[in-house]
């Protein structure tokens, strides 16, 4: 075997241009495989990424203007939501995990602590809407049941309003200012959303509805279901669309009056790009890989015809077909095995520094070259070598040693 | 040694069917040194092809040392051409990017000899031609008859039982063919078959035995005694 290996270091070493020129058109290939592929994890985390600061099965119902005259009304009144119709949806929609109503405080409202103070998004939920926001509690905890029955006077704050009005101190169990009432904070948390997440403050729903306006007013509500298939979604999401739109008197089919929107829908859109994405970049780099081993067999062949001579000389000293085989083959291989290793080192490390160097874009983050696929391009890598080789061999097993010792002089 | 009796060989061509060779009977002993001389298309090389079991015949049968020779597979027709034949060609055909040594040791590694082994058999074999000096030369830095001298080392070093060489001389001068054919003598007296195939008749001369051919039958064989070393 390492005698064999000798014999081929040989002859890669007198055709020395030919072998690099070879290696290099599969260890592009493989470059080009291996930086694709790591594009396309990139993006496969790019989305990942986008949709991770809150749940993605999220749907939200939401009130609109009346645009269809219905049971004798006519069109372009609004329509409030109330508390009833959060009711409403939990009891009568089957499949919901977590539910919550929205009440916002439009525009953004001077927070103040002592002396300092500025300016956040405020806005009243349920303690449902953790979990359909994802919000992660840094210290102390969420709002619950009890806040909301009790109309408690309790905050939660996100991270920069923590900084901005605290500083480096902990916030827990101080008060806050909100247009000249007094609030306890209860909990800090982060988000993966981003700076806009961590500006925001939520108290009890029951507390702003109390306080800014109508005690059953809501803005809309917002709901996760405990199944991720996008069919049975779009059905709830339309079962309690018309079940407020009952509720408000309004066509079932005004879709500007009620409105319903699935997260998943958007989530499963946009990963079926992605998927589609990635299965171009598999063609496109298989493709690349593909013309390197046609080149491979190509100048096999050519070195076959080339060597006729050498083949026919060997095989009147006593080379067997397989031995004559065999050497090609494993040329053949070898040529392939070590310059895609070149090409996927080198796609690797493009790949990682590239990781390293730009950051995070949108919707490409932690490119990276899984170890699975590459090791599964390299088994593909040899396989293939050894296939670019097995035409040219067996033409260098059929050569008649009459005829090539004839050839030349 | 070789028997061969009522050998017959033909070729498709354009033409129509060519016979090459016709019921050729030939008996060579063991030993011996023989030449076979005749026209181009006599069917001479046809000949040499099939005893060095490089070509198949159609009908008759070919015995090598008591073996019969016929429809090998083609690993076994490389085995028995590996373990009993060595072959000297007119154009050398030495591997151009091997040293003499490594074209010398090429058989062995056919063989399955390892590599040191080898090595060290074909250095004995270079000096035997009295090429020792010359071992680590590529072909290009050999002179014609240096390079004939390591393709006949290339031949003797599997200990074949029969030499085959196809106009072994053609391309040399005449002073390097007779030292050459001092060569070829000297492996016959140790003992191995020689066959030569050759238009030359000088070199014919030096051989024990002379086999003329022509329109692919043997026409003409003669004993001769083998003319010993010529002062040059």
């Amino acid at each position: 075997m390492l005698d064999g290996l000798q014999e081929i270091a040989g002859i890669l070493r007198r055709n020395q241009l030919r072998t690099w020129l070879t290696a290099l058109s599969v260890a592009w290939g493989m470059f080009m495989l291996t930086l694709l592929l790591g594009a396309g994890r990139g993006l496969e985390n790019g989305v990942a990424h986008e949709f991770r600061d809150q749940a993605v099965n999220t749907i939200w119902v939401s009130s609109g203007q009346v645009s269809m005259p219905y049971q004798g009304r006519g069109v372009g009144r609004d329509v409030f939501f109330q508390n009833g119709d959060l009711e409403a949806i939990a009891a009568m929609v089957p499949g919901i995990d977590q539910i919550s109503a929205h009440f916002y405080l439009w525009g953004e409202f001077q927070v103040r602590v002592g002396e300092k103070h500025s300016a956040f998004d405020i806005r009243g939920v349920h303690p449902g809407f953790r979990a359909i926001e994802r919000t992660d509690m840094k210290r102390g905890r969420y709002l619950n049941e009890r806040d909301v029955a009790e109309k408690r006077k309790v905050a939660v704050i996100g991270s920069a309003v923590r900084e901005a009005l605290f500083g480096e101190r902990d916030a827990i169990g101080q008060r806050i200012e909100i247009r000249g009432l007094s609030y306890v904070v209860i909990g800090e948390f982060t988000d993966a959303g981003g700076e806009g997440e961590l500006r925001k403050i939520y108290i009890p729903i029951s507390t702003t509805q109390a306080v800014y306006g109508d005690p059953r007013r809501i803005h809309n509500v917002a709901f996760t279901l405990s199944s991720l298939d996008l069919e049975q979604s779009r059905v709830t999401a339309e079962a309690a669309r018309r079940i407020v739109a009952k509720r408000h008197g309004v066509s079932p089919q005004d879709m500007r009056a009620v409105r319903a929107n699935n997260d998943l829908e958007e989530f499963r859109r946009v990963t079926e790009v992605f998927s589609w994405i990635a299965v171009f970049v598999w063609v496109v780099g298989i493709g690349t890989l593909l013309a390197g081993l046609v080149g491979v067999g190509n100048i096999m062949l050519i070195a076959v015809a080339e060597r006729t001579r050498e083949i026919g000389i060997r095989k009147s000293l006593g080379a067997t077909p397989f031995s004559i085989v065999s050497m090609i083959l494993v040329e053949a291989t070898i040529i392939t095995a070590l310059s895609g290793y070149l090409g996927l080192v080198a796609g690797v490390g493009v790949v990682e520094f590239v990781a390293r160097e730009a950051g995070d874009l949108p919707f490409l983050r932690e490119p990276r070259v899984d170890l699975s696929v590459a090791l599964g391009a390299a088994v593909l890598l040899i396989v293939a070598g050894a296939l670019a080789g097995l035409f040219p061999a067996t033409r260098a097993a059929k050569v008649d040693p009459i005829v090539a010792l004839r050839e030349g002089g | 040694m070789i028997r061969l009796s009522q050998i017959n060989k033909s070729y498709l061509s354009g033409e129509g069917e060519l016979h090459i060779l016709r019921d050729v009977d030939l008996q060579v002993e063991r030993g011996e040194f023989v030449s076979i001389m005749g026209s181009s298309g006599s069917g001479k090389s046809t000949l040499l092809n099939v005893l060095g079991i490089l070509d198949s015949y159609d009908s008759g049968e070919y015995h090598l040392g008591g073996r019969l020779i016929k429809n090998l597979s083609e690993r076994e027709a490389a085995r028995y051409r590996n373990r009993f034949i060595g072959f000297v060609f007119q154009a050398f055909n030495l591997l151009s990017f091997k040293t003499a040594a490594e074209n010398v040791a090429l058989p062995l590694y056919y063989q399955g000899v390892p590599r040191k082994e080898r090595d060290k058999r074909a250095c004995a074999y270079l000096e035997r031609v009295g090429l020792g000096s010359r071992a680590t030369h590529l072909p290009s830095e050999l002179s014609g008859g240096e390079k004939q001298r390591v393709a006949i080392a290339r031949a003797l070093i599997t200990c074949p039982e029969l030499i085959l060489a196809d106009e072994p001389t053609g391309a040399l001068d005449t002073k390097t063919s007779y030292e050459l054919m001092d060569l070829f003598q000297e492996v016959h007296r140790s003992g191995t078959t020689v066959v030569i195939v050759t238009h030359e008749p000088d070199i014919a001369e030096r051989t024990e035995r002379l086999i003329r051919m022509r329109d692919g039958r043997v026409a003409h064989e003669s004993m001769q005694a083998a003319i010993e070393r010529t002062p040059s």
